[in-house]
């Protein structure tokens, strides 16, 4: 097995044992890049000078005998909207295509300090929003399994690296599904903590209630272990939680006993492909293998959590967003042209006799903002502004945003009422595998279907896993997620290993030739 | 609900976008298609339920009442597309 196929576990066993070094992990992953990177696209940048200086570094360290940390050696991906001090942090936008972040988000901190090799950035949706990793403003992401099909998104690039073996760690974020959807496309194993579990601390903000930074991975073993480095209480960040960090990566191997597995019924309706919801069904029977009941729960509010997140979360990004301007960073459209454009649009409004019209142009800052946004977005951005911005306009706020804050509400009921009579929920990720390229570009309310399955634990906080539970007949990855009351990643993960020491779906591997 | 093309020429001012006519046009189209989805919260009687603005309850985070220095202004300014070392430059808005 070669050096870019092992776990993160395995390889700091290793590193431990002075079987390897990092500086030859890190070239191992350098070449693996090298080679298959062209065809998959998940990373949009690849340090592999810094990684080897970082590599060379812990070595050095290591042979000292010096303490080290958690991760120490071992080679890690970064989603692209993490901020790394001095690095470029582009959230694959042309806003941000040139933006150097001038401080280290508390994750990528945090990774630092565990003495992990920071190897490169993943390609994502632009600003996190999409579930293809199409809407990058830089590059395709596509599926390792099948390179005709998207890897998910928004974590795509995240996701797509670890299933071809060009990293086994990687950080995702997840706003309404952006690791648990890719993870399960894709065939690997990402976890959204509870919100407030990992600071959001330069975490380049999308929907600020909703957004959560988690691990990405091949195990629960190595989530576990990437969950545990990257937790923790963050004086930055006011939402994050001050409860202590579990040793995860300890406790993932013990199993659960007595486990109450629950099923929404709501969650195999219309909709749910036939291979997705029989692969889920005999992952349900492997728990009860492993001696765990199931008991159907109901989660009366389901249908409604993509309404609620599309008010939510586009009301959140567009207050958010209203921060790139085109003047404290960012895109700035051409001043001059600008200036000229508006003399010309008033001249020609005053000949045709049009004065008021004239009048009510915009001034020349407040097209600077529109023509700088208008350049530096994409599409799917603009949308999610124009929604996020209509519902919270004058008439509109207790019609939709306080409306959704309300149902919000009784989703999170909903969990409550689970939780008392089970310990965890199990059910699909997504309600089918992988779609192709360009399949749903074109339909936007199609696109946000997807989330169905994700959307509720954003929105009532809660943590949840995919694990890969099978394939369908065309050889794609089917996902498992498994949610669970607030905090109890521990049980999660357990629950995700337990899984897969009785079952070997997270061991397959794309064919990349 | 469908909206009009001219509340979504409006909404595109408030949010400080430059949209073409052809993208006023599909973005008429496709908000229309999300806002006709969302409506259906509109079946749910909510008279009674607190809004949830937050997943986790927390309240006064207060930090120690210590003075910490602030981010360097060559560093922050650096990203600034236009700014002449002190201030951020804007086109002119006074006497317009």
């Amino acid at each position: 097995m070669a050096l870019y196929q092992k776990t993160a576990t395995e390889l700091l066993g290793l590193l431990n044992a002075g079987q390897v070094t990092s500086e030859e992990l890190t070239r191992a992953y350098a070449e693996r890049i090298a080679q298959v990177d062209p065809k998959v696209g998940a990373y949009l940048r690849v340090d592999v000078n810094g990684a080897l200086e970082q590599a060379r570094t812990i070595d050095a360290r290591r042979k000292r005998g010096e303490p080290l940390g958690k991760l120490a050696g071992v080679p890690v991906a970064v989603k692209d909207l993490l901020c790394a001090q001095g690095e470029l942090t582009t959230c694959a936008s042309r806003m941000l295509e040139t933006y150097r972040a001038p401080y280290d988000s508390t994750v990528v901190a945090k990774l630092r300090a565990a003495d992990a090799v920071l190897l490169g950035r993943t390609n994502m949706d632009e600003f996190a929003m999409g579930g293809s990793t199409e809407n990058s403003a830089f590059q395709k992401t596509r599926n390792p399994w099948d390179l005709e099909r998207t890897p998910g998104g928004s974590s795509g690039g995240a996701a797509a690296c670890v299933a071809a073996d060009e990293a086994c760690l990687s950080i995702g974020t997840d706003t309404g599904g952006s690791i648990r959807q890719p993870a399960a496309l894709c065939g690997i194993t990402g976890m959204k903590p509870t919100y407030g579990r990992v600071s959001r601390y330069g975490l380049v903000a999308f929907a600020s209630s909703l957004d959560q930074a988690g691990p990405m991975a091949r195990t629960a073993e190595d989530a576990a272990l990437l969950l545990e480095v990257i937790s923790g209480h963050d004086p930055h960040d006011a939402t994050s939680v001050n409860v202590p960090v579990p040793s995860y990566s300890q406790n993932v191997r013990e199993p659960l006993q007595g486990l109450t597995v629950g099923l929404v019924r709501e969650h195999f309706a219309a909709g749910l492909d036939g291979e997705v919801e029989s692969a889920v069904r005999e992952a349900v029977k492997v728990y009860e293998s492993l001696g765990a009941k199931v008991k159907e729960v109901s989660f009366p509010h389901a249908e409604y959590g993509v309404a609620v997140y599309y008010i939510i979360a586009p009301c959140e990004a567009s207050s958010n967003l209203a921060r790139y301007d085109g003047v404290h960073y960012g895109r700035r459209t051409d001043e001059a042209k600008l200036i000229a454009e508006l003399d010309a649009e008033r001249k020609q409004l005053l000949a045709a006799g049009k004065k008021r019209e004239a009048e009510s142009l915009d001034t020349s800052l407040v097209r600077l903002y529109r023509k700088s946004r208008a350049e530096g977005f994409g599409s799917e951005v603009k949308r999610r502004i124009m929604l996020g911005t209509y519902a919270l306009s004058s008439g509109y706020y207790d019609a939709y945003y306080l409306k959704a804050l309300k149902v919000r509400r009784l989703i999170r009921q909903d969990y409550d009422k689970a939780f008392e009579q089970v310990d965890l929920i199990a059910g699909p990720c997504t309600t089918s595998p992988a779609f192709k390229i360009g399949e749903k570009v074109d339909d936007p309310l199609a696109m946000y279907l997807v989330d169905l399955y994700t959307v509720s634990a954003n929105l009532a906080g809660v943590g949840g896993i995919s694990i890969p539970c099978g394939f369908s007949k065309q050889g794609l990855p089917i996902g498992l997620q498994l949610q669970g009351p607030p905090l109890a990643e521990d049980k999660l993960l357990r629950a995700a290993h337990m899984y897969q020491t009785a079952t070997d779906w997270h061991t397959r591997r794309p064919k990349l030739a | 609900m469908s909206l009009s093309r001219a509340e979504v020429e409006k909404v595109s001012l408030l949010g400080r976008l430059q949209l073409t006519p052809a993208e006023l046009d599909l973005m008429t189209t496709q908000l229309s298609a999300v806002v006709g989805y969302i409506e259906q919260l509109k079946e749910l009687s909510t008279d009674d339920v607190e809004p949830m603005a937050h997943a986790v309850p927390t309240s006064n985070v207060f930090r120690d009442d210590v003075v910490t220095p602030s981010a360097d202004r060559a560093l922050i300014l650096s990203n600034a597309p236009h700014a002449d070392g002190e201030f951020y430059l804007v086109p002119a808005v006074l006497g317009e």
